[in-house]
Formats: C-alpha cells, sequence, structure tokens
C-alpha cells in the first residue's frame, strides 16, 4: 500500500522505505508539517478531513502520472487526517528516481497535484474562530462541475 | 436509491455527513442544483462533484445505486 490516509501520526521513514530500489540513485522526500503563522494569522491546530476511498484513489493516479512522466519512478504518499498541532506531519511524498532531477522534479510535481484533486480538506482554528479552507479567494470555479485539462496542468 | 455525501463547508451547512435521495436518471447538474436549493448553498459553483469517487461533469446520467460526493475545492498537503 504506497498511497494511505492515516489516523496516526506518520512515520517519515517507513514511506521512504516504500520506495528503496535498486535502480535508484535518489530518493527525495517531502515532508508537509502544519504552520503556525499565515499571513500573520495565529493558527491553534488544524483539522483535516477526507473522502477517504477517493482520495486513496487520486493519490494513486498522481503515483501513475509520476510514473508516466518520470520513467523508473517508485513513489509513496501518506497523508493524515484528525487534528493536527503545530509542526505535526500532515503528508509524507518519497520519490525515487535513477537520477536526482527526476526526483526533485517528480516529488513537487506530487505536492502540487494533492493540492488540485485530492479530497482532502482542512479547517483551520484560530483563537477568534475556525473555517474550512478551500480556495480562499473563492476565484476557482468548475463550470461544467469537475476540473478540465486545464485546472489539472497547471 | 442513491446516497449523497457531503465534506467540508457543505457538510456543516446539511448538518448531515450523507442523505440518501432517489437519483437515478437525473444528471448531476440537476441533483446539485435540487440540492442548492434544498440546503441553500452557497457558491456551489466551486464546487466539483464525485460518482462513484471518480470526477464527474455536470451532464453525466446518474444511475441507481451511484454514490454521488460534493467536493469543495480541496486544501489537502
Amino acid at each position: 500500500m504506497n498511497f494511505e490516509i492515516a489516523k496516526e501520526p506518520i512515520n517519515t521513514q517507513s514511506v521512504i522505505d516504500k520506495v528503496v530500489q535498486r535502480e535508484a540513485g535518489a530518493i527525495t522526500t517531502f515532508i508537509g508539517t502544519v504552520r503556525e503563522l499565515t499571513k500573520g494569522k495565529k493558527t491553534l491546530y488544524l483539522v483535516y478531513d477526507a473522502y477517504e476511498p477517493m482520495a486513496v484513489k487520486k493519490l494513486e493516479q498522481i503515483g501513475s502520472e509520476i510514473e508516466t512522466r518520470w520513467t523508473g519512478a517508485k513513489v509513496a504518499i501518506t497523508h493524515r487526517v484528525g487534528k493536527l498541532d503545530i509542526t505535526d506531519i500532515a503528508v509524507v511524498i518519497a520519490v525515487s528516481t535513477p537520477h536526482r532531477a527526476d526526483s526533485y522534479e517528480a516529488n513537487r510535481y506530487a505536492i502540487e497535484r494533492i493540492k488540485e484533486i485530492v479530497p482532502i480538506w482542512k479547517k483551520e482554528h484560530w483563537e477568534d474562530g475556525e473555517e474550512w479552507i478551500g480556495n480562499q479567494l473563492e476565484t476557482k470555479s468548475y463550470p461544467t462541475g469537475k476540473p478540465e485539462e486545464e485546472d489539472l496542468n497547471e | 436509491m442513491n446516497k449523497v455525501l457531503f465534506f467540508a463547508h457543505l457538510r456543516d451547512t446539511v448538518g448531515q455527513e450523507s442523505i440518501t435521495i432517489e437519483a437515478a436518471g437525473k444528471t448531476v447538474g440537476q441533483v446539485k442544483a435540487e440540492m442548492s436549493e434544498k440546503y441553500n448553498l452557497q457558491k456551489l459553483d466551486t464546487v466539483m462533484t464525485a460518482v462513484n469517487e471518480e470526477f464527474a461533469s455536470n451532464d453525466e446520467l446518474i444511475n441507481d445505486g451511484d454514490e454521488i460526493a460534493f467536493i469543495p475545492p480541496v486544501s489537502g498537503g
């Protein structure tokens, strides 16, 4: 299971271990953590929720996209849900490839894609309130009801 | 019958994680419009829809037993 939604703290090493391969010359690991300050506003904690079966499918899709675009790549992603405190790990992405440049690129691609197509939401809790975070500027719309090609390749 | 799932702010507005409706033969867009009216949901143009865990366009037809989910802009990572 290289693509998981976890309710408990993520063991980063266990995600890395899944992409170890003899053909690899590089493994990049991205660790997404809970930041305290966003535009000067202090976050107390976050709550992540997911449409779990679809989220796993979409993480798998990102893995397939990467393996198609970067030959020889191996990918593992775990995203945590539930209540997370400041500095907690929300997501770990590990990518191994034969050469390092591909590994960096593919890992960056994975996190950007997560922010586009994986049904996971965070609720920010501040001292003076709480809010589900989506597209905060509300500039993004989906006139046909689903993401289009251009949404998926930005 | 069809299960309809709500997430994030939509769940807070509707007050339930899911409801069951009869949507066979309707399009995704029709179901969306009905839910919007019934629960007074705002800014549905930013909300995507999934049918059976895959993104679906507004003109897709719903079959009996399909699971419909309304997906507000995502914020994982």
